[in-house]
Order: structure tokens, then sequence, then C-alpha cells
């Protein structure tokens, strides 16, 4: 079976330390995406399942096995490296078949495997080939046949579509779903790119500074971010966060910012006060934001960004800091330079504890 | 007063015929090619300059040398003998000798060097502690003379106080550099020694072109070392294997020192290889024509060797996208 399991996994080089104390169950069949910013350790994590680091603390379990003292050839796992790590000088066809070859098995059966990997990505036309004949995502198709040549229980998939053009990293993305699918194993698979997360997990596990942050589906990834750091690194445009501090208008308990006082919902003002936070985020989504003549924000409008499908209003509150509101396309456009008032259901505000970047309340 | 003489600045109509015709646009151009031409000649001059001075006037010197019978004593005129003389010196015993010792002298060190300064550089390419202490001294040699490489390996087999003849039990028996049979081996030794630093910084730079995600692939493929050496290492660095064989080959050609310091081409000239034997022409025995014929016979060996590895090596060659 293809789980894994690492457990209080961490990892240092030198005084950085790269991974800390980390826990991450991936469940058999399962498409995990690693997503972080560049830094944040999530390729470490992906060589430490591979093999290709050993972690300084914890143990990492692949199927039912403890895997930290198995080579990584034995860890049944594949690997797709980002520039695909082809070997330059083998054809196609050898490239594909060197793990089997490695393996000792016999020229018959290793022959119908590769033309089954072949086939199921379409490169049975450029066997011959040798890489440097091959274009981007021809060579990303190698590197897929020669990972699935195998069949192991777990793929681990280093930014895998990075070195695509966009318009091919669409088309691949859902190919791979598709694959994962049709061959029904595991993937680990480490991107930057929240698009990408977004659209191909089954869960996200989003990594800041070597910490997992949150773990859970992609919608409730965006609906409910565990933190702050998750909240701005998920959703484009990013979500608007302004800063101020618990206060109370009128008896109820509110946030006062140099913007303007944010009205809470009953729960919400339960959980600030039960929070003990002193400085408050408050987070509200692009799509959230309604713009109009009543709403607690005051706001002058800066640019205005049409982009077919949708338009990016960009203002500016009293302090000067920028919330941008996406509109649809029905939606009334207002002018550069108006001045607005911005309003939002308090259902839809995500609260966080500006000091530790914890989420407050639901 | 000033002010009456200049003319107000009229603004210039865009199309008034200009005083002095424009100039052709081709004849700038050539101008300008002309004016590079030149900077071109000033740059390439000191190197031309050095180039004519030490390697075309020797070498036309050498060919006029090679049409004339030297005089068997100083002083007396040289007489022409056009190619007359390349038959009688290249038939000669002196030369076939010479060319067979200088063969089995390429054979013993080329192979063997490449051998061990691949297998320094991968040891060498280990991650682990200290290990740049052992890459400098595994490229000392590149450092160290031909003549300082000559005088410790001539200590090293001294037959009273060489640690080589002590450890090999040879104490106080004929040094092996007299021995007919071991000379050109034990040359050969201190050779392989001596370019084994240019080998090992060759190699290592190869292998520092591979790249790590190969060798990564390589390990979750589960290749041993020996296959990823074999299938991947080998072929990725071809390019640099095969550079090594040309400049191994023609250093070894052009080998002087060593034989001049420890055997001076002896014992029983098992040792003379072909450029000590030109050297021992004229220096020696006074003649400057014999020792052209053969310098000129060394300079065609070493082209067509080169072009021969050229030729054969670069089909199996692969050089990475």
């Amino acid at each position: 079976m293809g789980q894994v399991a690492l457990r209080g996994v961490s990892k240092h080089y030198g005084a950085v330390e790269a991974v800390r104390a980390f826990d991450l169950e991936v469940t058999d069949q399962e498409f995990l995406v690693l997503l972080g910013p560049s830094g944040c350790g999530k390729s470490t994590v992906l060589r430490i399942i591979a093999g290709l680091e050993d972690p300084d603390r914890g143990t990492v379990v692949i199927g039912d096995r403890v895997v930290n003292d198995i080579e990584p050839k034995d860890r049944d796992i594949a690997m797709v490296f980002q520039n695909y790590a082809l070997y330059p000088h083998m054809t196609v066809e050898r490239n594909i078949e060197f793990p089997l070859k490695c393996r000792g098995m016999p020229k018959p059966e290793r022959d119908g495997l590769v033309a089954d990997a072949a086939d199921a990505l379409g490169l049975t036309s450029l066997l011959d080939r040798r890489p440097a004949q091959l274009s981007g995502g021809q060579r990303q198709r190698v590197a897929l046949a020669r990972a699935i040549v195998r069949r192991p229980e777990v793929f681990l998939m280093d930014e895998p579509l990075s070195n695509l053009d966009a318009k091919l990293r669409v088309q691949t993305r859902t190919e791979l779903i598709e694959l994962q699918r049709r061959l029904a194993t595991t993937v680990v698979y480490v991107t930057h790119d929240q698009i990408e997360g977004m659209t191909m997990a089954d869960r996200l596990a989003v990594m800041n500074e070597g910490a997992l942050e949150q773990v859970a589906p992609p919608a409730e990834v965006y609906a409910h971010p565990a933190s702050l750091f998750v909240a701005r690194f998920i959703g484009s445009p990013p979500m608007n966060t302004v800063t101020g501090t618990p206060a109370r208008f009128d008896g109820d308990l509110g946030i006062e910012t140099s913007g303007g006082q944010i009205p809470l919902s009953p729960a919400q003002r339960q959980a600030v006060e039960a929070s003990g936070a002193t400085t408050v985020a408050v987070g509200m989504r692009p799509e959230r934001l309604t713009i109009g003549t009543t709403g607690p924000l005051p706001a002058t409008v800066a640019v205005v960004e049409s982009l077919g499908a949708e338009h990016h209003v960009i203002c500016r509150l009293a302090d000067d800091q920028e919330v941008i509101v996406r509109l649809g396309t029905d939606a009334v456009v207002p002018k550069e330079g108006s001045a607005v008032r911005l309003g939002f259901g308090v259902e839809h505000l995500h609260l966080f504890d500006a000091s530790t970047g914890d989420r407050i309340g639901p | 007063m000033s002010a009456a003489v200049t003319p107000a600045p009229a603004p210039a109509p865009p199309d008034a015929p200009a005083g002095v015709p424009e100039p052709h646009p081709g004849d700038r151009h050539r101008r300008r090619r002309r004016r590079e031409g030149l900077l071109a000649v000033g740059l390439l001059a000191p190197s031309m300059l050095i180039f004519a001075v030490f390697v075309f006037y020797p070498f036309a010197r050498n060919i006029y040398l090679s049409l004339y019978s030297t005089p068997p004593f100083p002083d007396l005129p040289s007489r022409f003998v056009g190619l007359s003389q390349y038959g009688q010196v290249l038939g000669s015993h002196s030369f076939l000798n010479s060319l067979w010792v200088t063969a089995l002298f390429v054979v013993y060190t080329v192979p063997m060097g490449l051998v061990l300064g691949l297998l320094l550089a991968l040891l060498a390419h280990q991650k682990l502690k200290g290990i740049r202490a052992f890459r400098t001294v595994f490229a000392s040699p590149v450092a160290t003379s031909v003549a300082v490489a000559s005088v410790i390996f001539f200590t090293l087999l001294n037959p009273q106080v060489g640690l080589f003849t002590y450890w090999l039990g040879q104490q106080n028996q004929l040094s092996v550099l007299d021995n007919p049979t071991w000379a050109l081996v034990a040359v050969s030794v201190v050779t392989v020694w001596q370019n084994l630093g240019l080998t090992f910084i060759l190699m290592s730079a190869g292998l520092q072109a591979v790249p790590d995600e190969l060798l990564e692939a390589c390990e979750i493929d589960g290749a041993k070392s020996w296959a990823r050496l074999r299938h991947v290492i080998i072929p990725l660095l071809s390019p640099t294997i095969f550079f090594a064989v040309v400049v191994g080959t023609i250093l070894s050609l052009q080998s002087f020192g060593q034989i001049d310091l420890l055997t001076q081409g002896g014992p029983l000239d098992r040792t003379n290889l072909l450029v000590y034997n030109i050297y021992d022409q004229v220096f020696n025995q006074n003649n400057a024509g014999r020792a052209a014929v053969m310098a000129i016979a060394l300079f065609f060996i070493t082209l067509v060797l080169a072009l021969i590895q050229i030729r054969l090596l670069e089909r199996r060659v692969t050089y990475a996208s």
C-alpha cells in the first residue's frame, strides 16, 4: 500500500532549520500537494521521503515499513525531477528502461513494460530520440514514463511543471491527475504555484519556514485558512488584511483600524475576547468586498484593472493601505479617483492574532 | 557688436541642401571596416610576433635544415641533399628504435594516467570532511616541475638510499633505471605521476559538470555504483576523457625532461624517446640535419594521431545538450 508518513522529522543545514518537527500522513492513493514559497523546505521534505536526504530526527514510513535505513531504490518510490534528469546520452527507450535494467529484469519483460509506459504517455513514436531532440513537454513525459515504468506505490514530484510554458502546464495538469487516477498510486507533489496546488490536490499541505501551516482539502484551505500566512499565500489576488486593535463601538466589540472601524459578529466577538489577542489582522477576500455608498470602510479608488472576466479595483483606505476588490463582469465599475465605501458581510471576515498569525474563531 | 553679426537662429528647413555632401553610406562602412581591420592587426601583432620568433621561423628553419646534410666538423659548409636524408634517417635503426620506444611509452603512460586520474577525481568528488585538502594534494603534480619530479623519483629509485628500492628489496643491486627491461617502465611511472595532476583536474572539472539531479535519478532508479559509473558518469564524461586522451598522448610524445635527467636515453637506448633522440642528435652528435628530419617526423606523427583520435572518439563522445 502506498501510504506515507513523516513523524517528528527535522533536518537542518548548518544553522538553517530546513524542516522543523514535521508530522504528515499521506493516505494511500492520495494526491497530496506540498505548497509553499521557495525556500520553505518543501523540496527537502520530498527528498527526505525519497531517501536523498537523511533526516536529523524522526521517522519516515512508506507502506508499512520504516524506511529511514532503506536505500532510495528499495523504497518503492519514483521521482520526477524539476529538470527531468533524463540521461542525455540515452534514447527515450533506454531512459525509460534504465530503472528496470538496474534491477536486473530480463530483456523481454523490460520491453513489454517500456512499451506500456511509452504508450500510456504517447511516446511510442519518440522512442529512438534523445532528450536533446525533444520539446520540454515531451521530456517531461519521458520523465513520467521512467517513473511509472516500475509501477511504484508512491510518486514524488518536485515542481514537474515549472519548466513548461503556461498553456502546456494547464494541459499537463489535467493529464497528471488522470494518470494518477488510472494508476491508482499515491502522489506527493511539490510546488510553489498555488494554482497547481488548488487544482490538483486531494489535500494541500501548506508549508512556511520548514513547518506545516495547514493540511486540508483545497476548498477548506481557501475558506478557512488556519493562519495569516496561509490566508495571504492562497488566493489571487491575495486576501486583503488590515490590522487593528479590539475596541468597543456603541458597546459592541469590533476592530479599530487606522482605515476605519470593522464590526464583528457575536461569535467573532466571543472568539476575539477568548483569544486575548491585542492586535488583530482582519482578512477580507477581494471577491467578498463590495463597493458602494454605504459600508464601514471609506476608501478612494486608485486604479481599475480590467481582466475581461473580472475587474480588480485597487482602493486606498484612509491610512493609504491598499485593498483590492474583485468585481464580476456585470458589476458597475467605479471611476478612478472617486470616493467610495467598502462593505462586506461580517461572516466573510477572517480574523487572526496579528502577533502569532493564528486564526481566531471558526 | 557681436550681437549684430550673429545670425538669427532660424530653424533649418528639413530638406535644405547641405554644404558638404552627405558621405555615401558605403564609404562610411568601408572606412569603419578599415579602422576595425587596423585595430585587429594591432591587437594580434604581439602574439604574432611571439609566434613568428618561436614557432614559424623555427619551423621553416627546421624544414631548411632537414634538406641539408650537416658536415661532420663544424665550420665546414653544409651540403644540400634534398629529400634523400629523409629516407636515410627514417629507415635508420636509431629512428625506428625511438619510434618503438615512444609508442611503448605512450601505451604505458596514457591509459594508466587516465584511469588513475579518473579514480582520484571520483574519490575527491565524495562529499567528505577535509576533501579539499585531498583535492589540493591530488592536483599538486601539476605545480611540480619535471626536474623536481625526476629528482624525487631518482632518489626514491636510488640503489643505496632509495625508498622504493628498499621496499622492493632491490638494495645494492642494479638500479631499475639501468635495467634494460625496467627502465622504460620506471620512466613511465614518473611520467604518469607527473601528468596525473592535470588529468585529475580535467576529470574533476568534468565530474562537477555532471548534474547532481542525474546522479540522484540514478540512485532512485537503482543503479549500483558500478552501473552508475559505466552507464551514466563515463558517458557524460566522455568529452573530458577524449580531451584528456588527446592531451595526454601529445604530452607523452613530447616527454624529454625525465629522460634527460633519469636515463639519458639508456640503457641500450631502451628509453631513447624520439624527442630525446632529436636532442641527442643536435647537442651530442652535432647533426642538426638528422635531428630536423626526426622533428618533422614527430610533427606528422603527432598530427596524424591527433586527427585519428578526434575522428575515432568524436563518434563515441556524448556531448550533453
